[in-house]
């Protein structure tokens, strides 16, 4: 009994943005056109895995009390590297995703070195390597155009057993194989007590400079995971800056509403990635109500100002008012 | 007095902050199943011989030794690991993170490379069994656990580190009395099993009941060891106090009664169990000094006064009225006219950064703004004015202030809300870190606003402050005024033996047993 409650404690984040989605999208399934169809989950899905990956890297930065502006440019600079390499035989092709990858954790290793060994903070380090990345993206792709292996391509944007959408697959994959032992093992747990009060993680001897670096790389391979998949729906390369920046600030809003706390030290990817499929429902719940388009950013922005004011909620009450400050 | 060779071996340490000497050429020796209690003022050296011991900063000059072998840690982690463990008294635990994740924070019990929950589980809970906690839920988190709770979990994993020294600085400070009972139990046990531990407490009856040996710190050097037992707590006094005065104070007018109500009244002002029960009148040209060891609620007492602390009962009065302070806004408020100096100028009191002339404006703008636009030239004309009189050594307004010194800064912020010309000033120990001279200056700063009518309440850590500065002093403990002392009442003996809670050169009554 008690023990349930200890639960629900831990994860009313997760539980919340859980919540928050399977409203939204119950509501948009069941007033779709065509009702609800695997077909219809498939288009859904593939929307809001982008944002998921990159909302997961996000989470797992801002749970150490950073923020990774650079997460929208791994994610172009990934997608134009792969619309070079990720072609061919199915040897070539497995090199070249495994370069994509080791590309987007060497984006995420700078950026953790920088913030560690520099010690400068974190979000002018990844305003300025995101730049950077984004210039090398620039060099790959000066206008759009590449391919991708197709066969590989359509394998993971399509359907598993004609019911499951692939895309969604992988993003449980990733969870499970990334954010699950990470968060589970000494460094994840020396992440949250970074992100929760840096000063008592130092007196308690947890590897904090560790947990960062870990946390900046496992965003970058995550970012990179992110392009890999832009290129699978896109079949091209495109170093898109609006796109890139939108990325960014999107995953930033994914990761609120996912439950996870701005200030650190609380919160889950896997929040963080109900957060990001919530935050693209909100524009489809706008196109099966026949509303303008138009209204989609003004929408979307009441959405996540409502998500913020829940979770600033605990703040109203404190005893001494310098609490407020962090 | 002890033949066998001690487990750990401290030798001429010294450590200084800037100017500050913190520990002079300080020694001590530390032997195993043994309770070795550590006394001293505020500033003796304690607290910094302690940060030596655990890692967290490194000796200008001397050595310690451990087992007979010379070592250096590299940070809490590394004297952790060679067996010196503290549990502090601002608490290193996370917030965040549960209890059975706290207590094995630096070393979980891991199976293929992730943390096995299970056996953390397990260690926990018997490490919390061990601290006589056993009512705390593993799986609760820190932050929703009340102080007391806190500070066992605190304890608890300090003990599952297995450590060889345990060293608890004021780790009672914040236990309720049945607690304190089960802590006294679990350490008498400790060291049945052979560790060594340093007690630092400033209660004497504490020291009395748990101790065997006894060291005393003063001016960063340890002045005597001995037998706990063998000497009356008027003779402890003795030994801890004894400091020449370093400072000229100004003298300090005698003021007459006017007739007219307290600038400042508080009347049974509370906030939980942090303040109790506190009742004073500060009238204008009056500096009252607040005294006592850090940590009894001096500052909650500032903040309060000054709008911070939400939910206090009793009432304050300003020149008799009612006044319901809500906020540093309605504090500094013309009718009110609160300013608030505080301690930790890099963070609250200063914009590091900017100029010397932004700092000076920050608290003040509506002093020379009109209609909403700050009129530049009477900005100057102030900025230059005040300058002047606090004599702040700048090259020019518009440096940083991170360009001074530390004690220019200081007096930067003491400017800054001078500025605002407010009746009732509350100073959060103001001149610690400062050199000498310039602590002199604002203490003449200090009397010379107090004689142009200013109301001043003045924290200090200070004794020498305290005695030369005050006309009255509130010596705090535990949350509550414990004795109120004025004129020649002030003394250093006064001050300590109140600050620690015991009489006069007499003994308190639970050592008495």
């Amino acid at each position: 009994m008690s023990e349930w409650r200890y639960w629900l404690a831990e994860q009313r984040g997760t539980l919340l943005a859980i919540g928050i989605f399977a409203a939204m999208f119950l509501i948009y399934a069941t007033n779709h056109p065509a009702g609800f169809s695997a077909n219809m989950v498939q288009t859904a899905s593939n929307k809001a895995t982008l944002l998921a990956f990159v909302a997961m890297a996000q989470a797992i930065v801002v749970i150490t009390a950073g923020i990774d502006l650079s997460v929208g440019m791994i994610l172009t600079l990934t997608n134009c590297l792969a619309s070079w390499i990720v072609v061919g035989s199915a040897t070539e092709t497995a090199l070249g995703v495994i370069g994509v990858l080791g590309t987007g954790l060497l984006c995420g290793m700078i950026n953790g070195a920088i913030v560690i060994f520099g010690r400068l903070q974190p979000i002018v380090t990844t305003i300025a390597t995101g730049a950077m990345y984004y210039g090398v993206a620039l060099m790959l792709r000066p206008n759009p155009g590449g391919s991708v292996n197709e066969t590989l391509a359509d394998a993971l944007t399509g359907r598993l057993f004609g019911v499951v959408p692939t895309s969604l697959v992988a993003l449980a994959a990733a969870a499970l194989v990334i954010w699950v032992p990470y968060s589970r093992s000494v460094i994840g747990r020396a992440a949250f007590a970074t992100g929760s009060s840096e000063v008592a993680a130092y007196m308690s001897g947890a590897p904090i400079r560790a947990a960062k670096f870990a946390a900046y790389t496992l965003a970058g391979l995550l970012s990179a995971i992110g392009g890999l998949f832009l290129t699978f729906f896109s079949y091209t390369g495109e170093a898109a800056y609006a796109s890139g920046n939108a990325y960014t600030l999107f995953s930033i809003a994914a990761v609120v509403l996912g439950g996870v706390s701005l200030m650190g030290g609380r919160g889950s990817a896997i929040g963080a990635i109900f957060g990001a499929l919530a935050f693209r429902t909100i524009g489809d719940l706008l196109f099966v109500f026949d509303f303008d388009p138009l209204w989609q950013p003004l929408f979307q922005g009441l959405v996540l100002m409502l998500a913020v004011s829940i979770g600033a909620f605990g703040l109203v009450r404190v005893r001494n008012r310098l609490e407020w400050f962090g | 007095m002890i033949a066998a060779a001690p487990l750990f071996r401290a030798e001429g340490l010294s450590k200084r902050y800037g100017g500050v000497i913190a520990l002079d050429r300080a020694d001590l020796e530390v032997h195993p199943g043994r309770i070795h209690a550590i006394l001293g003022e505020n500033g003796a050296g304690k607290s910094t011989l302690i940060k030596l011991m655990v890692g967290v900063v490194a000796p200008d000059e001397g050595r310690m030794t451990l087992e007979g072998r010379e070592v250096a840690f590299a940070g809490p982690a590394a004297a952790n690991d060679a067996g010196i463990v503290c549990i502090f008294q601002e608490l290193s635990l996370i917030p965040d993170l549960s209890v059975a994740d706290n207590i094995l924070i630096s070393h979980p019990p891991t199976r293929l490379g992730m943390i096995d929950r299970r056996a953390q589980r397990r260690i926990a809970e018997e490490a919390l069994h061990r601290a006589g906690a056993g009512d705390i839920h593993p799986r609760a988190l820190v932050r929703d656990l009340p102080l007391s709770r806190r500070q066992m979990v605190e304890i608890a994993k300090a003990l599952a580190r297995r450590p060889k020294i345990l060293i608890l600085d004021e780790a009672t400070s914040a236990l309720t009395a049945a607690d304190v009972t089960k802590v006294f139990e679990v350490l008498k046990r400790l060291r049945s099993e052979g560790l060594a531990l340093l007690y630092i407490s400033h209660r004497m009856h504490e020291i009395a009941e748990l101790a065997d040996d006894c060291s005393v710190f003063r001016n960063g050097r340890r002045i005597s060891t001995f037998a706990a037992g063998t000497r009356t707590d008027a003779e402890v006094i003795e030994l801890m106090i004894g400091r020449e005065y370093k400072h000229a104070f100004p003298d300090k007018p005698l003021r007459k009664p006017d007739g007219r109500p307290p600038a400042l009244q508080c009347k049974a002002l509370g906030w939980g169990d942090r303040l109790r029960d506190i009742s004073f009148s500060l009238h204008a040209g009056e500096i009252i000094g607040l005294g006592g060891l850090d940590g009894q609620g001096q500052r909650e007492l500032l903040l309060a006064l000054f709008g911070v602390l939400r939910d206090t009962s009793g009432e304050v009065l300003i020149d008799g009225d009612k006044v319901a302070i809500d906020s540093p806004v309605a504090a500094k408020s013309g009718r009110i006219g609160l300013a608030l100096i505080p301690e930790d100028r890099k963070t609250e009191g200063l914009m590091l950064p900017m100029s010397v002339r932004d700092n000076l404006s920050a608290a003040a703008f509506d002093r020379f703004a009109r209609f909403g636009i700050i009129d530049r030239r009477r900005q100057s004309e102030m900025i230059d004015e005040m300058i002047r009189l606090i004599e702040i050594k700048t090259a020019s307004p518009d440096l940083p202030v991170s360009a001074l010194s530390g004690g220019n800064q200081q007096k930067v912020v003491i400017a800054k809300w001078l500025m605002n010309k407010p009746r009732i000033i509350l100073l959060n120990d103001p001149t610690r870190g400062i050199d000498v001279g310039t602590k002199q200056e604002i203490y003449r700063l200090l009397r010379r606003l107090a004689d142009e009518g200013a109301a001043i309440l003045l924290y200090s850590t200070d004794y020498d402050e305290l005695i030369g500065c005050c006309d009255r002093v509130l010596v705090m403990y535990d949350g509550a005024v414990r004795r109120e002392l004025a004129g020649a009442e002030i003394t250093e003996r006064a001050l300590v033996s109140s600050a620690l809670n015991v009489d006069d050169g007499e003994p308190a009554k639970a050592s008495a047993q």
